[in-house]
C-alpha cells in the first residue's frame, strides 16, 4: 500500500512497487489527462508536478512516490498555470491535444521557476516534451504572452 | 433524408414531436443504438437534419462526421454550419457523427471515411445547406409564432428578429417549434460576400478541452470491470506464432488470460502495468517461412535493380528517349527514401463492450464504414448491433486509415477469444508502433535530365519502385491498368511544361505492410521531383525561382500565384548563400492545395539547422485562417523531421532496428524554424490542407543545403544521406 497525495488529495493504492506513476494515475485514480507516449521519459506527454519538479511519470516507480506530493493537469490551480492555460487558448495552441497535458505542466513549471524566460529559457524547459503536430512555434508565443500576463 | 422520407417517418411516430429526425437508417434498423440511447436527440431539441441540433438552452451542436485528431474539422464543419444558420459562434457545439455511412459518408469517397486532406472540401456545400436549413426552419417558426411574413424577419448572432413589430428570440426559444416545420429542399445560400464567421479566426472548440486535460481520447475510456489487453505480434512481417507458452504470463499477478488471437498472442490483466509485465513474460517461437527476412539495404538494392528494368508507364509525353540522347548534357540520380512510421503520440488503442449482442467500440476510427463491418464480421453479428464512438484521436497522419481495417479486427478478435460478455481495452506501445508496419513506403526514383546548349531543359524520366498502398484491399478496384497512383502522384501531373518526359512505375512486393502517410506519394515526390529540378536549373545556370517560372505551364496560374508570394515573402534576389546561410525553395501541390515554401538554412556541424521557412498556399476559400496557419506549421514540423530524422530500418533477417523516440528521433521546439503563413485570397473551391504542408519542406531544405554545401542529398535522412 503506497500513500501520496495527488492534486492536494490523499490517496492509498494497492499495486505493486514497481508499477508507474502513470498507471497508477489513470488505472487507478482514473486521472486521464496525464498521457502516455512512449513509456521511457522520450516524450514528456506523461510530465506531472512531484514534490515540485516536473517528473516523467511514466518512469516513476510507485513505490518512489510514496509520500510525495504529486499534482496533475487536472490539479494546476495557480496564477501561472492560469495564465498559461489562458495563452495556450487564445493562441489556439493544440492540434491533436495529445502532448499538450505535458506541455502545459512543463510550461506552467517554468514560469513558476522563470518568470520571464528567453528563447533559450523555453528551448531548455520545454525541449523534453515532443509535440508530433509540431505547434512548437505557438507553444513558444504562447509561453511569452502568459509570462507578459503574470508580469502584470 | 429527403423530404418524402423524412414525412413517412414524422407520419409513423406519433408522439415523437421533435427530435425524430436524426439517423433514420440506424434507428429504423437497429434496435441496439436505442437500447444504447446513441444519439438520441434529448427532448425538446430541434435536429433539422443529421448534422444539427438545436437544444432549448441555445446550444447548437454540430455532428461532424469527420474524425477530429487535430486538423480542425470540429471548428471548420462547425464555422459552415453556423454561417448559413447566422448562429452567435459562443452557441457552437461539436460532437462525432455515429457510423452510418448512409448519413455521414464523404461525398467524395462514397463512404464514412476521413482522408486525402478532404474534410472541408466535400463538406463545404452539404454542411452550409445543412445550415441553411436550419436556419429557413427557425424562421418558419418565429413567423408562425408572431403571425409576421417570414420575409421580414432577420437573423443575427443567434437571434431572430422582426423589425417592425420589434420582437425576437434565441434559436432556442424557437427549437420546438421549429422542429415542425418543413425541411426546405434547397434553401437558399449566402453570397460569400456576405460572410461573418468564413475566413475568420473562430476559436477552435476543442483548444480549450485539450489545454486543461478534459478531452476525453480512446484511452481515457474506462469501462465497468474493464480488463487492458497488450498484444505480443510477430518481431518481423509476416511472421506466424510457431509454439508459445502462457504460463509465465500467467504467473503475472494481474493476468487473467492468454489468448491467440489472429495478430499475435493477446494478454489480458486486471490493468496497464500487469498486461504489459505479462506480455514481457511471454515465451513465443515464431516461424518466419514467410516473412519478410531482407534488410532495408537489400530491399533499396533490390528496388534499385527493379527501376532500372522495364516498368509501367504512368505518365508521358513527347519523345523523351530522343530529347535525352540529343541533349548536351544529361544529369542522372537516384534518390532513396526510407519506410517511415507515422507515430501519432497516441498509439494505436481501441476499447470494446460486449454488452447482450451488441458490440460498441470506441477508436479513433478514421474509416467508420470499414471498421463497423469488420467488427460485425469478426464477432458474428448484425452490423446494426455495432456502435462506432468516434473518439478524439491523438494524431494519426494517416496511421488511422486503415483499409484492412486491422485495428478494428484486433479488437473484436479480443473479444472473441474472451467468449463472454465484457469490456476490455487494447493499448499498442511505442515499440508496437514502430515494429507494427503500414509504413510510408520505402521509395527509390531514378530519374534521369537532359539540357540544351541554350540551357533549356528537354527531357526527363523519373522511374519510381515502390510497394503499392492500394493493392490487395478495397481500394484496388480503384487502380487503373495495374498501376496505383498513390505511389507516384506529384512526379505526374507536374505543372512545369517539360515536353519530352515520362513518369513510369515498377510495383515492389512485400510482406511489410504500406500505409499513406501525412501526402502519401507527395512525401517522396515533393522532394524528388524539386531537388532534381534545382539540379537541372543550376546546370543551365538559372535561378532557382525565375527557372520555375519560366517552366511553368501557361494554365499553372495557381502554382504561379504561391512561388511569386512566397518570394515576395522572403525577399528573394537570386542569392542562394548569404553569409553563413542557404536559401532553397520548392513548390507543390497536392489534394489541389498549392503551396510554396523557401528555407533558411546553416550548417551546423554537418547537418542543416533550419532557421525560418515562408510558406505560401492557396487552397481555395479559407474557412479559418488560423486552422490553415497551424496546419502549414504542423505539416512543416512534420515533414522536417523526416527529411532530417525518420527511418525504420529493417535489420538482417527482418527485425526493425528502431524502438522508441531515442533511435526514432521527432524534431523538438529547439529545432522548430520560425514560420510565416500567407494565405492567396482566392474564390476556389476550399481544398484540404491537412497534408499539402509537408512536401514541400524537404526540398526546400534540400535545395538551401545544396545551395550552402554543394552537397545534393540523394538518401533520406538527412542524419544517413549527408555521409553518403
Amino acid at each position: 500500500m503506497y500513500n501520496l497525495t495527488v492534486n492536494n488529495r490523499e490517496v492509498s493504492v494497492d499495486v505493486p512497487g514497481d508499477t508507474p506513476l502513470l498507471w497508477v494515475l489513470r488505472d487507478e485514480l482514473r486521472l486521464t489527462g496525464t498521457k502516455f507516449g512512449c513509456g521511457v521519459a522520450q516524450c514528456g506527454a506523461c510530465t506531472v508536478m512531484m514534490d515540485g519538479m516536473t517528473r516523467r511519470s511514466c518512469v516513476t516507480p510507485i513505490e518512489m512516490a510514496d509520500g510525495a506530493f504529486v499534482e496533475t493537469i487536472e490539479g494546476l490551480d495557480t496564477p501561472e498555470s492560469q495564465a498559461v492555460q489562458a495563452a495556450w487558448v487564445a493562441n489556439d495552441v493544440p492540434q491533436c491535444g495529445w502532448c499538450q497535458s505535458g506541455q502545459v505542466v512543463s510550461a506552467t513549471a517554468l514560469l513558476t521557476e522563470i518568470p520571464q524566460p528567453t528563447d533559450d529559457d523555453i528551448d531548455q524547459a520545454m525541449a523534453g516534451n515532443i509535440c508530433r503536430c509540431a505547434t512548437y512555434q505557438r507553444i513558444r508565443k504562447a509561453i511569452h504572452d502568459a509570462a507578459r500576463t503574470l508580469e502584470g | 433524408m429527403t423530404e418524402h422520407t423524412r414525412r413517412q417517418f414524422l407520419s409513423a411516430s406519433a408522439g415523437l414531436v421533435v427530435a425524430v429526425t436524426l439517423p433514420l437508417p440506424g434507428r429504423a434498423q437497429s434496435g441496439a443504438a436505442a437500447i444504447l440511447g446513441q444519439d438520441a436527440p434529448t427532448q425538446g431539441d430541434f435536429a433539422p437534419n443529421a448534422f444539427i441540433r438545436v437544444a432549448p438552452d441555445d446550444t447548437v451542436t454540430v455532428l461532424i462526421k469527420h474524425i477530429e485528431f487535430g486538423q480542425g474539422p470540429y471548428t471548420g464543419l462547425s464555422t459552415l454550419v453556423a454561417e448559413e444558420m447566422d448562429a452567435d459562434w459562443s452557441q457552437m457545439r461539436a460532437e462525432a457523427a455515429p457510423a452510418n455511412a448512409e448519413l455521414y459518408a464523404n461525398l467524395f469517397f462514397g463512404m464514412q471515411g476521413t482522408g486525402g486532406s478532404t474534410a472541408i472540401a466535400n463538406s463545404y456545400m452539404q454542411m452550409r445547406k445543412a445550415g441553411a436549413a436550419a436556419r429557413a426552419m427557425l424562421v418558419a417558426a418565429a413567423a408562425d409564432e408572431w403571425g409576421v411574413p417570414a420575409g421580414e424577419i432577420e437573423v443575427a448572432q443567434g437571434v431572430v428578429r422582426h423589425g417592425a413589430s420589434d420582437r425576437s428570440a434565441r434559436f432556442g426559444e424557437l427549437a420546438e417549434r421549429a422542429a415542425g416545420m418543413r425541411v426546405p429542399e434547397d434553401p437558399p445560400l449566402k453570397d460569400p460576400a456576405q460572410f461573418k464567421l468564413i475566413g475568420t479566426e473562430v476559436q477552435k472548440l476543442d483548444t480549450k478541452p485539450k489545454s486543461t486535460g478534459q478531452a476525453t481520447f480512446t484511452l481515457d475510456v474506462y469501462r465497468e470491470g474493464m480488463e487492458t489487453v497488450v498484444v505480443r505480434h510477430p518481431p518481423f512481417f509476416g511472421g506466424r506464432v510457431a509454439n508459445f507458452d502462457p504460463a509465465p504470463a500467467m504467473a503475472v499477478p494481474g493476468v487473467v488470460a492468454v489468448h491467440e488471437i489472429p495478430s499475435g498472442i493477446a494478454v489480458y490483466a486486471t490493468s496497464t502495468a500487469a498486461a504489459l509485465k505479462g506480455r514481457d513474460a511471454l515465451d513465443v517461437e515464431w516461424d518466419d517461412t514467410e516473412a519478410e527476412t531482407r534488410s532495408s539495404e537489400e530491399m533499396l538494392q533490390a528496388f534499385s535493380e527493379a527501376a532500372a528494368a522495364e516498368t509501367l508507364v504512368a505518365e508521358e509525353a513527347g519523345d523523351v528517349d530522343a530529347a535525352l540522347e540529343g541533349a548536351e548534357q544529361v544529369i542522372e540520380t537516384e534518390f532513396r527514401f526510407p519506410y517511415l512510421a507515422h507515430a501519432p503520440l497516441e498509439t494505436l488503442d481501441a476499447v470494446i463492450e460486449m454488452r447482450d449482442g451488441v458490440a460498441e467500440l470506441w477508436m479513433g476510427s478514421q474509416f467508420p464504414s470499414l471498421d463497423k463491418p469488420t467488427l460485425a464480421q469478426t464477432l458474428g453479428v448484425d452490423p446494426s448491433y455495432v456502435i462506432i464512438n468516434v473518439m478524439f484521436a491523438g494524431g494519426s497522419f494517416g496511421r488511422r486509415a486503415q483499409p484492412d481495417a486491422h485495428l478494428a479486427a484486433e479488437i473484436a478478435a479480443i473479444a472473441k477469444a474472451a467468449g463472454r460478455d465484457g469490456s476490455w481495452k487494447l493499448l499498442w506501445t511505442r515499440e508496437d508502433d514502430l515494429h507494427g508496419g503500414y509504413f510510408r513506403p520505402m521509395t527509390v526514383h531514378r530519374m534521369r535530365g537532359g539540357i540544351d546548349a541554350e540551357g533549356n531543359i528537354v527531357g526527363w524520366t523519373d522511374v519510381l519502385a515502390n510497394q503499392s498502398i492500394m493493392a490487395g484491399g478495397p481500394m484496388e478496384a480503384m487502380m487503373d491498368k495495374g498501376l496505383d497512383p498513390t505511389a507516384y502522384e506529384g512526379a505526374t501531373k507536374m505543372p512545369y511544361d517539360l515536353v519530352n518526359f515520362r513518369t513510369s512505375w515498377a510495383r515492389m512486393e512485400s510482406p511489410v505492410p504500406v500505409l499513406w502517410w501525412r501526402s502519401v506519394g507527395h512525401t517522396h515526390t515533393g522532394y524528388a521531383t524539386e531537388v532534381f529540378l534545382d539540379m537541372l536549373l543550376e546546370a543551365a545556370g538559372k535561378d532557382p525561382v525565375q527557372g520555375r517560372l519560366d517552366l511553368l505551364r501557361a494554365d499553372a496560374g495557381r502554382d504561379r500565384a504561391v512561388l511569386e508570394r512566397v518570394a515576395a515573402m522572403a525577399g528573394w534576389d537570386g542569392q542562394r548563400v548569404k553569409g553563413d546561410r542557404g536559401y532553397g525553395i520548392a513548390l507543390h501541390e497536392s489534394f489541389n492545395t498549392y503551396v510554396a515554401q523557401i528555407a533558411e538554412v546553416s550548417n551546423d556541424n554537418g547537418m542543416p539547422r533550419v532557421h525560418r521557412v515562408w510558406c505560401a498556399v492557396d487552397c481555395g476559400v479559407a474557412v479559418n485562417p488560423g486552422v490553415i496557419r497551424a496546419q502549414m506549421e504542423g505539416g512543416i514540423g512534420y515533414g522536417l523531421t523526416a527529411l532530417l530524422y525518420s527511418q525504420i530500418t529493417l535489420l538482417p533477417g527482418g527485425r526493425i532496428a528502431e524502438n522508441n523516440f531515442d533511435d526514432y528521433r521527432m524534431l523538438r521546439i529547439n529545432e522548430m524554424p520560425a514560420v510565416e503563413v500567407e494565405i492567396l485570397d482566392t474564390d476556389h473551391d476550399p481544398s484540404g490542407v491537412g497534408e499539402p504542408g509537408t512536401p514541400p519542406i524537404g526540398p526546400a531544405v534540400g535545395n538551401a543545403w545544396r545551395a550552402l554545401t554543394g552537397q545534393t542529398v540523394t538518401r533520406l535522412p538527412f542524419t544517413v544521406g549527408v555521409q553518403s
